[in-house]
C-alpha cells in the first residue's frame, strides 16, 4: 500500500469516527429530553402519590394541607373551558372559512394572515393586560363605583348582568378566547386547505352557491382536522395562568362559581347555572400556583396532587385530538 | 330550483319564482359572508386592542379626566408622562412598590435576558440535535413514536414546570452540584432553575419546527452527497443543516421570543429581586414576573405602580413581536427553493 492510499484509510476511519459520535450526541440530546419528560412526571406522580384521593376532588381548598381540595377549580375550569368553546368555535372556523374560501389575494387579506402569525407569538401576559382593560374594566367607561347591573329574567331565572363586567369567570373567558383564537383560526385555515378543490369544483359544476358547497361539501371534510386544532387550542388554554392571573382570579376561593358544586344542582336550581359566568372564580392551574408558594412542606404534595390531575385531563384531551385525526385519516380517502 | 318542464308550471310563473329564489339566495350568500367576514375582522381587532391598551397606559393617555376619591377631578396620566423615557432606559434601579421610587427597566431586562440565555443555551442544541436525529436517523417507526412523544413537554401547563423547578431542580440538581460540589452560593429562587425548565419547555417547538424543515430538504441532495463519498455527519452538517439554515434559525427565534415571554415558570422558581446581575444562582425578576406579582396585589388603579405593568408590558410586546417579525422575514428571504 502506498502513503497515500494509507493516509486516505486513516482519514477515512477517522470521518467514520466523527460520524458515529456525532450519531451518538444526537442519540443523547433526544434521549435526554425524553428523560427530562420521565423525570418530570415520576417527580410529579411521587409526591402527589398518598394524596390524591376522593377528598382532594371533592373538597374546598383549605389552610391546611390535608383538608385542601381542587373542587372549586374544578369547576372554575370547566366553566371556563366551556364558554371559551362556545366563544372560539364559531369565530374561529368562520376567520378560517372566510380567509380560506371566500378572500381574494389583496392587501387586506395578507394583512389579517401576517396579523394572524403575529397575534400567535404574543405573550399570554399580555392578552392579560388587554382583557383586563377591555373586560374586567371596560375601557372605564363605567366606574366601577357606580356600575350597574342589567337583569334579564328567563322565566326559570334571572340573568344578572354586572357592567363593566369586572373580575368573572366570563372575563376570563373572553380573554382566553382571543388567546386561542390565532391558534384555532391557522389549524382550521390548514384543515380547509388539505381538501381538495375538485370536490368543490365538482359541488360548483351541480348548481351549488359557495355557501353551499361550503356547508355540505367541505365543511365535513375538514371537521376531523378542525376538531384536532380546537381540542389542542382548548388544552392550552386549560393549562394557561397568568392572563387569569391579571384578569383577578382568586388564588383561594371556598366555593364554585355560583355556588354550584354538582350537576345535580344544576337542575333543582338553575339560578345557580345562571350566576355562575359572573361569579369570582380560581381555575386549577391558579390553585397549583397558590399551593407551590405556600411555606409549608406538605403544600408541596397538594399542588403535585393538582397538577397530577390537570395532567390526565390535558391527556384524555390530547388523546380525544389523537383518536380524531386517526380516525379521520382512515376514513377519508380522495 | 324546479324548472317548468318538470313541474309543468306555466314557463312565465317559473321564471318570476326562479328569479326571486335567486336574489333571496344572493342575499343569504351576501350575509354569510359578511358575517364571516367580521369573525376574521375580530383578530384585527384584537391586535388594535393590544396596541391602543399599551399604548394609552403606558405612553399617552387619551380618555377624559375622572373623578378621584374625594371629588376632584384627576387628569389620567400614563406611564411615560410622569416618568421620562431617559430614566426608564438609564437607570439601573426598579423599585415602583418601595417608597423612594426608581424606573429603571434594566434590571427586569437583565433578568429576563439572563434566563432566556439559559434557556436557549439548554434548549437549542437539543433541540437541534433532536431534530436532526428524527429527521436523518431514526427510522420511521421510531419517529412516529418519539415526536408525539416529545411534544408532550410543549403541552406541560408552565405552572407544573415551575413546580418541578422549585422542588426538584433546585434541591435535587442546582444545590448538590453547584453549592455542595463548587462551593457555590445557590438560593432557593434562582434564575438557573427556571432558565433550565423554560430550555426543556422550548425543546420541542425547536425539534418539531426544525424537523419539519429538515425533512423538506429534497432526497436528492443527501443521495448526490452519499455518492460523493460523503459520511452520514458530513451529509447532516454540509449539506441538510445549511439548506434549512432559514427555517432552523426562525425556529431559534420563535422559540427565544416564547422564553422572553413565559410567565408562571418564572414568577415560581426564579423569585421577584429586580436586580443587575449575571449570577445564575440568585435570585431575579423578570418583566413577565414583575406583572404578575403587581396583578397579585392590591394596587389602586390608576396608581404609577398600576401603570408601570404597562410600560413593561409594551417592552415586552416589542421585544417580541421584534423577534416573531425578523423570525418571518427570515424564513421568506432566505428560503431555499428546490423543485
Amino acid at each position: 500500500m502506498s502513503d497515500l492510499e494509507f493516509e486516505y484509510a486513516a482519514l477515512l476511519k477517522q470521518r467514520h469516527r466523527i460520524s458515529t459520535c456525532f450519531e451518538w450526541v444526537c442519540r443523547i440530546a433526544t434521549g435526554s429530553a425524553l428523560l427530562f419528560l420521565a423525570v418530570l412526571l415520576a417527580g410529579v406522580i411521587g409526591q402527589a402519590w398518598g394524596w390524591l384521593d376522593l377528598q382532594f376532588l371533592t373538597g374546598f381548598d383549605s389552610r391546611r394541607p390535608a383538608n385542601a381540595g381542587l373542587l372549586a377549580g374544578l369547576w372554575g375550569t370547566f366553566w371556563l373551558i366551556l364558554f371559551t368553546t362556545i366563544f372560539t368555535v364559531p369565530v374561529g372556523v368562520g376567520a378560517a372559512i372566510y380567509l380560506e374560501e371566500y378572500a381574494s389575494d389583496n392587501r387586506l387579506t395578507r394583512l389579517i394572515k401576517l396579523n394572524l402569525s403575529n397575534l400567535a407569538g404574543v405573550p399570554s401576559i399580555v392578552y392579560g393586560m388587554l382583557g383586563v382593560t377591555v373586560f374586567v374594566r371596560m375601557f372605564g367607561m363605567i366606574p366601577a363605583a357606580d356600575g350597574w347591573t342589567a337583569a334579564i329574567s328567563l322565566g326559570f331565572g334571572t340573568l344578572e348582568i354586572p357592567l363593566p363586567l369586572g373580575r368573572c369567570l366570563l372575563a376570563g373567558s373572553f380573554t382566553l378566547s382571543l388567546l386561542i383564537l390565532p391558534v384555532v383560526i391557522i389549524a382550521s385555515q390548514e384543515a380547509l386547505r388539505a381538501v381538495p378543490s375538485s370536490i368543490r369544483h365538482a359541488s360548483y359544476a351541480l348548481g351549488a352557491t359557495e355557501w353551499q358547497t361550503i356547508r355540505h361539501q367541505v365543511l365535513p371534510a375538514a371537521v376531523p382536522g378542525i376538531s384536532t386544532g380546537i381540542i389542542l387550542a382548548l388544552s392550552r388554554a386549560m393549562g394557561e395562568t397568568a392572563p387569569l392571573i391579571m384578569i383577578g382570579a382568586l388564588t383561594y376561593l371556598a366555593f364554585a362559581p355560583g355556588n354550584l358544586n354538582s350537576p345535580l344542582e344544576a337542575v333543582q336550581d338553575p339560578q345557580r347555572v345562571l350566576d355562575a359566568p359572573f361569579d369570582m372564580f380560581t381555575s386549577m392551574p391558579i390553585q397549583i400556583f397558590n399551593w407551590v408558594g405556600q411555606p409549608k412542606a406538605e403544600f408541596q404534595n397538594v399542588a403535585a396532587a393538582g397538577s397530577l390531575v390537570l395532567l390526565i385531563l390535558l391527556v384524555v384531551f390530547n388523546a380525544t385530538a389523537v383518536v380524531i385525526r386517526n380516525r379521520a385519516q382512515k376514513r377519508i380517502t380522495w | 330550483m324546479s324548472t317548468a318542464d318538470t313541474s309543468g308550471r306555466p314557463l312565465s310563473e317559473a321564471t318570476i319564482s326562479l328569479h326571486r329564489t335567486a336574489s333571496f339566495v344572493r342575499l343569504k350568500e351576501w350575509g354569510i359572508r359578511s358575517v364571516l367576514f367580521g369573525c376574521a375582522a375580530v383578530s384585527i381587532l384584537t391586535t388594535f386592542g393590544i396596541v391602543s391598551v399599551l399604548f394609552s397606559n403606558a405612553i399617552y393617555d387619551l380618555s377624559p379626566q375622572r373623578l378621584g376619591t374625594d371629588g376632584q377631578a384627576k387628569p389620567n396620566e400614563a406611564f411615560f408622562q410622569q416618568v421620562s423615557v431617559t430614566e426608564f432606559v438609564t437607570e439601573t434601579r426598579w423599585t415602583p412598590q418601595f417608597s423612594e421610587k426608581h424606573f429603571g427597566i434594566l434590571p427586569l431586562i437583565c433578568g429576563t435576558l439572563l434566563i432566556s440565555g439559559i434557556a436557549a443555551f439548554i434548549g437549542l442544541p437539543i433541540g437541534l440535535c433532536s431534530a436532526i436525529y428524527l429527521s436523518e436517523y431514526a427510522a420511521p417507526r421510531t419517529r412516529a413514536v418519539i415526536k408525539p412523544v416529545l411534544e408532550v413537554l410543549a403541552g406541560i401547563p408552565t405552572v407544573v414546570y415551575g413546580y418541578f423547578a422549585l422542588v426538584f431542580v433546585t434541591p435535587y440538581v442546582l444545590k448538590p452540584l453547584f453549592h455542595d460540589l463548587l462551593g457555590m452560593d445557590v438560593g432557593v429562587f434562582n434564575a438557573a432553575s427556571a432558565g433550565i425548565v423554560v430550555g426543556i419547555m422550548i425543546i420541542p417547538m425547536i425539534s418539531s419546527l426544525s424537523e419539519d424543515v429538515l425533512r423538506a430538504v429534497p432526497r436528492s441532495l443527501r443521495e448526490a452527497a452519499y455518492a460523493l463519498g460523503s459520511t452520514r455527519f458530513d451529509v447532516s452538517t454540509r449539506v441538510v443543516v445549511p439548506a434549512a439554515l432559514s427555517g432552523i434559525i426562525a425556529s431559534f427565534l420563535l422559540a427565544i421570543a416564547r422564553a422572553i415571554g413565559e410567565t408562571m415558570a418564572v414568577t415560581i422558581a426564579a423569585g421577584q429581586t429586580a436586580t443587575v446581575t449575571a449570577d445564575p444562582f440568585r435570585s431575579v425578576a423578570t418583566m413577565t414576573s414583575y406583572i404578575v406579582n403587581v396583578s397579585l396585589g392590591d394596587t389602586e388603579i390608576g396608581s404609577i405602580e398600576e401603570k408601570s405593568i404597562y410600560a413593561v408590558g409594551l417592552t415586552l410586546f416589542l421585544m417580541t413581536l421584534c423577534m416573531n417579525v425578523v423570525s418571518q422575514f427570515v424564513l421568506r428571504r432566505f428560503r431555499e427553493v428546490y423543485q
